[in-house]
């Protein structure tokens, strides 16, 4: 996380445990139960338009800042693996979406 | 230029691996992905630590950079050959830096690390000693970097491309979604830009897209006027530099410069044009 400015940033300075004023779309990636650490999880808009995209973390977590509205989360993974869900987001809200692959 | 002498495929990293006129080159946001793994024999630089100046609001100067590639083990006459997250953000806005600085030989690794990790190829978490060399790096080149009176005094004159998100352009996130929001003073995008979101340019296992939908996609589909020179601008400057790769390296472009300030910078001007919603 950077600041340019002298405030804090939105959210505090460490990783959100609440959404503050964000709109958080957060989960976890699995495979037989275990967690996918290599591969990348892609948020999509309206039109498959790209969006922002993160590697999963070693528990094969992510985690994006929306906007309120409706998004697509897309899974890339190793062999060819991916998975796809519908997402709604909404300020203060932090939407879990946990996927399996 | 051609592609082929700007870009490479995995394969061809593969083979270089341990090649002594060749340094592969890690760059990253989330430098932790180096430490958890790399491609063998590759060296580290953190896009913030290394390639920032920690005082002014700024990238490392001549000297920094010389310090920077005298203390990797990287010579002058060393084939770079870069990667990285993201897509090749950083690495992209590493090589902009390398050309910046004058190191003609370098490379960019198609698809980057993403690519990499997808193919289920070989990682390492090996971190190569290379000796000390005496790099000297040239006067930055000004044809290659835009600075903002350079960019108000282009509206409506040269292309400007705003490679950012839709809802970055129109003013409705301030920051990619992956961030928390936060950043420039006001939202939105600078008149007359087009908006080519740099996604636009990549495949989605992060490889470029054909020379042949490149040109369709910024002449035909974004209506740049290729006879005109051109600045491409992002947040802070990494996004835009992929696109500056695409345009300058990968279509031979004569004339684009990358506006490293970006909306950090443009959006937190006071007094300067703003617009918001949709390119007019």
């Amino acid at each position: 996380m950077t600041s340019d400015g002298c405030g804090a940033p939105a959210g505090g300075v460490s990783a959100p445990a609440t959404a503050g004023s964000q709109a958080v779309v957060e989960g976890r990636v699995t495979r037989d139960g275990t967690a996918v650490a290599t591969g990348y999880a892609r948020l999509l808009g309206t039109g498959d338009e790209f969006v922002a995209e993160v590697p999963l973390g070693e528990d094969g977590g992510f985690r994006f800042f929306a906007a309120p509205g409706s998004w697509t989360l897309r899974v890339l993974a190793p062999g060819g693996l991916r998975a796809e869900r519908s997402v709604q987001a909404d300020y203060g809200q932090v939407t879990k979406v946990d996927v399996t692959i | 230029m051609s592609r082929s002498d700007v870009l490479v495929d995995a394969d061809w990293a593969e083979a270089h691996i341990g090649d002594p006129h060749v340094v592969i080159v890690e760059v990253d946001e989330d430098t932790s992905a180096y430490d958890k793994g790399h491609i063998p024999t590759a060296v580290k630089i953190d896009w913030k630590k290394d390639l920032q100046d920690p005082v002014r609001r700024d990238f490392v100067d001549k000297t920094g950079f010389e310090a920077l590639l005298s203390e990797r083990g990287i010579s002058n006459d060393d084939t770079v050959l870069l990667y990285g997250g993201n897509n090749n953000w950083f690495a992209a806005y590493a090589y902009w830096y390398f050309r910046l600085y004058g190191h003609d030989k370098v490379l960019l690794l198609d698809g980057g690390r993403k690519k990499w990790e997808l193919d289920s190829r070989e990682l390492s978490t090996d971190v190569p000693e290379r000796p000390r060399t005496s790099y000297t790096a040239r006067e930055q080149d000004a044809s290659l970097r835009a600075l903002r009176d350079e960019v108000i005094d282009s509206i409506g004159k040269r292309n400007l491309v705003d490679v950012r998100s839709p809802d970055e352009f129109t003013g409705r996130l301030l920051a990619p979604a992956h961030l928390p929001q936060e950043q420039a003073q006001r939202a939105g995008h600078i008149p007359t830009a087009r908006n080519v979101p740099w996604s636009k340019a990549a495949n989605e296992d992060g490889t470029f897209r054909s020379d042949d939908e490149l040109r369709r996609l910024y002449e035909g589909e974004a209506g740049l006027d290729f006879g005109k020179d051109t600045i491409a601008y992002c947040r802070i400057g990494e996004r835009s530099a992929h696109t500056w790769f695409v345009l300058h390296e990968l279509l031979g472009l004569p004339h684009v410069k990358n506006y490293d300030g970006s909306w950090t910078e443009y959006g937190s001007l006071v007094g300067v044009p703003i617009e918001l919603g949709e390119a007019r």
